[in-house]
Formats: structure tokens, C-alpha cells, sequence
């Protein structure tokens, strides 16, 4: 029973409060929107909740909408707006994405128009919700985006497909939009079970050092993330020369996915390399992108981990990192903010100069790494695995089934 | 002595989900003519939200308003002066309402700078709906709810100690409301429970004292008799 691992490591008491929770759900039909089956956060998440809720008795359904390249261009240009890229979308493909939208309803509408609660993630199938039309149960739209500063002609498009809907889901309150129906919060969340986060050997952590050069002898500090300006890994460089004179033998790990289809990242990836120079001590991984495992082992492997972010949407990579008991040293934005708490869990910065000097502290101080890390993995498992964000999907439905009423009582 | 009267205890849970009305506040007088304009549940989750929400340990500050004065608008004053309301000295919300209106307002007047000043990170006026459900869990008398307090999750605890204090606002929570049937004991147990301050402590904190208040009595009862 899948229930039962996830016991083994939220607890049976979360097991339970699901438990509970679905009972007034069992039985009914629930179904999923998104735009892709296998790659990104989204599929990764609804490839855990799905099969977690049938086992609580929910009738959990995932349909993928399909499109041609010019409907992913259009909707990767939406999702860059909705992020703040002021651009503009042709009228060309805004018809397209439209028009995609509309030959998808007609395939979907026998599986969503009788289901209990539908959610739609992300823009990609946001017209569903009014081409659909007649529709029996909730229509709620996720957003898994930073959508705090959206570029506002883009938003004003898509506003009226998102208001058709009877909620919509956001990951921190700052990204909530003015929205005519009720604007849900709900922090993302990890996989333990996955292979990102699962637990690993310490041989098989002890090999993955040995294939990239690392001496798991000395301190390692990494940071694991897209080659992004906006993660600023040329500032973690600079932060970890300014530590290396006070750690010798210090060295730092800068691992993301692959570059090969972002233009943009095998730029910042190069500017990364000629940073890094000819330091041995610094290892620059482009990983394939299902690299997980690996990830999963140098996150292991490091004694304190970076995301110097200096815009962010939740982090999930801090998670992560926090869930291996790592204390982080983070950028002072988005959701790094409600994840890593001063002197507990890790540190927040603004600054390469801010990171070396709490690098500084925390690698002379090697009980401190261990008790943060300790507290980082405890917050962790309190606040934000799958287990909660299932919980708090099933608050919602529970209560969109029953009118949205300030205060529900079941049974 | 009166006599007990066997009523079974019930214990339910609760679910808290967050929903974002939508206002921010980036000056203080927003903030003031925030919390004038919004909603009781509001102010209820501002005051109360923060202990079934992600957070570490002990908050710095017990509500949200006290939080943003200090790390928004950076005034300590105005911040320490609101982290010392205690939500459970007032009789209604809108008495808590109008009192932290009246300290923002005497800020205002103190400190001029406050008209003006700019937070970069906005306070958002947030408010919560609450899903109540049954568990099978069932006790017959205290020393059963002795024996089962210290495994209660903390969002149960939080519904019959806090949340209870919206619904039977005379006994002050669920578990005294249930004490009255059991006599001298009852009251002892009671007593103890009126004593314990659950507004500036952690959820899992407030577990151990309510098991320690239970069971420190009912042994002291037992010597007793």
C-alpha cells in the first residue's frame, strides 16, 4: 500500500487526517488538467497525488491536453509573462492556443463535464473551463507559477479564462491576482519517496563523489540548480573564494540539468565555467535531466547547501535539501523566505559577501550544521511534503463541495 | 457532592486552509484602514492562523501585524506593542479590532515618518476556512482523555483548545466544557487548564502542558482520596 510507505515517513498520524478528510470524498470523481505527462514539476507531482487519492477511495482521474509547437510556443511565452517577461504573444498564436484549447474541450468534455472537482494547471488548458461550457462539478485553476508581477497585458488575456473557473490554487499569497472566486494558498511540496529524495547509501553517495572528483573528506558546499541568472551561481563563486580563505580546503559543487534546449541557460552555464576558472576545487555539472539520483547524492554530500536566488518562486530545491538534513544559506526572496528561518534551518542572504560569512560560521561550526539539518528535516516533514499538499487538496474539495462556508463540520 | 454524569468526549480534528482576500498593505495607514474594513475571520487568522500554519518553533511575534510592523515597516515599538495583545482577553473580535486600531493610531500621531513610510514586502490580509471532522477516537472519562492527550495531533488539540474558544466562548475550550461533569476532579483538571496561556506557545507545547495539567491532577486526586 503506498499509504503505508508515506506512513513510514510523514507519519501515521498525517495518514490518518487523510484518511478522514476523503471520507466524504470517496466515490467521487476528480480530474486533473495539465499539459504534459512526463517533465516538469507539475506531471511530477500529479504522478504521486493521483495514485495516492485512489487509494483513499477518490475516483482520481489525469488527462493531458495536446497542442503543435506554436501552442507551446505561445503558452511557454504566457508562462515567461505571467513571470514578469514583458512581451508581447501574436495575435497569430494567441488564435492558435485558443483554437487548441477548443478541439481538446471537444475530446475531454464526456470526462469533465459530469466530473465532482476539476483542476487545471498552469495557463495551458485555462479555456477549458469556458469552452466546456454546461459542467456539473468545481472547476479550480493551479497556478504553479510566480505570478507576483505578471506582465499585465498577457494577465488581462488570460483573466477571463481563470475567472470562469470557481477558485483558483496559488503557492505563496503573493502571487494571488485580483480574482472574482475565492484564491486558495497552498505551498508546494516534495516527494520522499522519490528518486530526488529517497535515502541513499553512503556507498552509493561515496561513488557518485568519486565519478565527478569530489573528496567527500573535505567540507563541499553546492548549489543545485538551473544555470539561471536569477540563481545567480557566478555570486555563489564569488561567495565561495571569499570563504576559501578562511576554509582552504573548501569546494563547491554547482550542479543543474541540462542546458541543451534553453539558449539562455548554455549562456549562463558558460559564464559559470569561466568564473569558475581553472580551480579544481570547483566542479560545474551540466546533468542530464533525469539525472535524480545524482542530484539526490551531492545534495547528500554537501555539509551546507546554497540557492542564492535572487528572485524565486517557492524553491523547491531548498526543500529538498532540507529534507537530507542540510542546513541552507538561501536568497532573501520568494518562498526561500518561508522555508529558511535564521539561525534555525539555515540563513538568508542578500549578498555573496552575506553568503561567505555565514558559510564561514556554519563550517567551523560542524554541530551547528548537524542541528540545523536536523531542524531543517524536522520542518520539512511537518510542513511540506506531498502528504500536506494532498491534505490541503482535500480541504479545498471538501469544502468547494460544500458551498465554501467560512467553517464546515463533517459528520 | 454532586454526582458524575457519563458523557462520552469526542474527539475531532480540523483541517485550516489559507485563502488570500486579495487586500495588501504597504504603509501603515493601509494597514490601518485594512484591518478597520476587514472581514472577523480575518483578524481571527491573523491573531490565531499562525499556530496551525508552516513556522519554526517559538514565532518572534505572536500575531501577523506585530510580525510586519517589525520586518515591513521596521517600527519595534509599534510591533512590541501589538505582540503583547492577548486575543483571549477580549469578548468579541471586533473589541481586538478596535484596540489595534487605536495603538496604530497613536503611532501615527507619535511618529510622523510612519505616514510615509513604504514596506518593500506588503502585508497580505489573509483569512482561513476551517473543515471540522470526527475521528474514533472516544473517551469516557478523564483518565482515559489523560491517557490520549499526548498522541493528539496538533491540529486537534488546536480545535478543542483554541478554536473552541469561538464556539463555547463560557467554558473557554472543549475539554473544561467537558469537565463540568465530573465533579471535584473535574474542577481541579480545570483549574489547571484555565491556567495554561496557549497564545504565546508552539501547538506541540501546549500538548504537554495540557497532558501534564491532567495528569499531575488526577495522581494528586488519587492521593488525595
Amino acid at each position: 500500500m503506498l499509504l503505508d510507505d508515506y506512513a513510514q515517513v510523514a507519519g501515521e498520524d498525517a495518514i490518518e487526517h487523510l484518511r478522514q478528510l476523503a471520507r466524504p470524498l470517496v466515490g467521487k470523481r476528480f480530474v486533473h488538467v495539465n499539459s504534459t505527462r512526463i517533465g516538469g514539476g507539475v506531471a511530477e507531482i500529479l504522478r504521486k497525488l493521483i495514485p495516492l487519492a485512489r487509494e483513499l477511495g477518490i475516483d482520481a482521474q489525469w488527462e493531458v491536453i495536446t497542442g503543435d509547437a506554436e501552442f507551446y510556443e505561445c503558452t511557454k511565452a504566457m508562462h515567461n509573462a505571467l513571470q514578469g517577461t514583458p512581451l508581447r504573444i501574436a495575435d497569430r498564436l494567441l488564435r492558435v492556443y485558443e483554437e487548441t484549447n477548443r478541439t481538446n474541450a471537444e475530446q475531454l468534455r464526456d470526462v469533465l463535464a459530469p466530473a465532482d472537482m476539476v483542476f487545471i494547471h498552469d495557463p495551458q488548458p485555462a479555456p477549458l473551463a469556458e469552452y466546456i461550457g454546461k459542467r456539473s462539478g468545481h472547476w479550480v485553476w493551479r497556478c504553479h507559477i510566480d505570478a507576483s508581477h505578471p506582465h499585465r497585458p498577457v494577465w488581462k488575456y488570460l483573466r477571463r479564462y481563470v475567472a470562469a473557473h470557481d477558485a483558483s490554487v496559488f503557492s505563496l499569497a503573493s502571487f494571488a491576482q485580483a480574482l472574482p472566486h475565492p484564491e486558495y494558498i497552498i505551498p508546494p511540496s516534495i516527494d520522499p519517496l522519490s528518486d530526488k529524495n529517497i535515502a541513499l547509501s553512503e556507498s552509493s553517495i561515496r561513488e557518485t563523489a568519486k565519478r565527478f572528483g569530489i573528496d567527500p573528506a573535505r567540507p563541499v558546499v553546492a548549489q543545485v540548480s538551473r544555470f539561471d541568472r536569477f540563481k545567480d551561481p557566478v555570486g555563489v563563486i564569488a561567495a565561495y573564494r571569499l570563504a576559501k580563505d578562511y576554509v582552504p580546503h573548501l569546494q563547491l559543487v554547482l550542479a543543474g540539468g541540462s542546458a541543451t534546449d534553453d539558449p539562455e541557460g548554455e549562456v549562463v552555464l558558460a559564464e559559470t565555467r569561466a568564473a569558475a576558472g581553472d580551480d579544481a576545487d570547483i566542479h560545474v555539472l551540466a546533468l542530464a535531466p533525469d539525472a535524480h539520483r545524482t542530484i539526490n547524492a551531492l545534495q547528500r554530500l554537501a555539509d551546507v547547501v546554497i540557492q542564492k536566488s535572487t528572485r524565486e518562486g517557492f524553491g523547491l530545491t531548498v526543500t529538498e535539501a532540507m529534507w537530507k538534513g542540510k542546513p541552507v544559506i538561501g536568497g532573501d526572496v520568494g518562498g526561500i523566505r518561508l522555508q529558511v528561518i535564521d539561525h534555525h534551518t539555515g540563513f538568508r542572504v542578500s549578498s555573496p559577501e552575506g553568503t561567505s560569512l555565514r558559510l564561514r560560521y556554519l563550517l567551523h561550526q560542524p554541530r551547528k550544521i548537524q542541528t540545523m539539518g536536523w531542524k531543517a528535516r524536522e520542518f520539512v516533514r511537518e510542513n511540506f511534503l506531498v502528504t500536506r499538499q494532498l491534505r490541503e487538496y482535500l480541504t479545498l474539495c471538501v469544502g468547494m463541495l460544500h458551498g465554501a462556508a467560512e467553517r464546515i463540520e463533517l459528520g | 457532592m454532586p454526582a458524575e454524569k457519563l458523557v462520552p468526549f469526542s474527539v475531532k480534528d480540523c483541517a485550516l486552509l489559507t485563502i488570500a482576500t486579495g487586500r495588501r498593505a504597504y504603509t501603515l495607514g493601509e494597514l490601518r484602514a485594512g484591518i478597520a474594513g476587514a472581514e472577523r475571520d480575518s483578524i481571527y487568522f491573523h491573531f490565531w492562523g499562525g499556530l496551525l500554519q508552516p513556522r519554526f518553533e517559538e514565532r518572534e511575534f505572536n500575531n501577523d501585524f506585530a510580525a510586519w510592523m517589525r520586518h515591513g515597516l521596521h517600527d519595534s515599538r509599534l510591533a512590541e506593542k501589538l505582540a503583547v495583545i492577548d486575543p483571549r482577553e477580549y469578548t468579541s473580535l471586533d473589541l481586538l479590532r478596535s484596540d489595534v486600531v487605536e495603538l496604530i493610531d497613536e503611532r501615527l500621531d507619535e511618529a510622523e515618518y510612519l505616514h510615509f513610510s513604504r514596506a518593500v514586502q506588503p502585508f497580505e490580509f489573509m483569512r482561513a476556512q476551517i473543515v471540522v471532522f470526527g475521528t474514533d477516537k472516544c473517551v469516557a472519562c478523564p483518565e482515559e482523555l489523560a491517557v490520549l492527550i499526548p498522541q493528539l495531533p496538533a491540529s486537534s488539540i488546536f480545535y478543542h483548545f483554541i478554536d473552541a474558544r469561538r464556539r463555547v466562548p463560557e467554558a473557554g475550550d472543549d475539554f473544561s466544557a467537558w469537565l463540568v461533569n465530573f465533579g471535584a476532579r473535574g474542577d481541579r483538571i480545570r483549574a489547571r487548564l484555565a491556567q495554561i496561556d496557549p497564545y504565546f506557545i508552539p501547538l506541540s507545547v501546549l500538548r504537554q502542558q495540557l497532558a501534564g495539567a491532567f495528569a499531575d491532577e488526577l495522581e494528586n486526586g488519587h492521593v488525595a482520596g
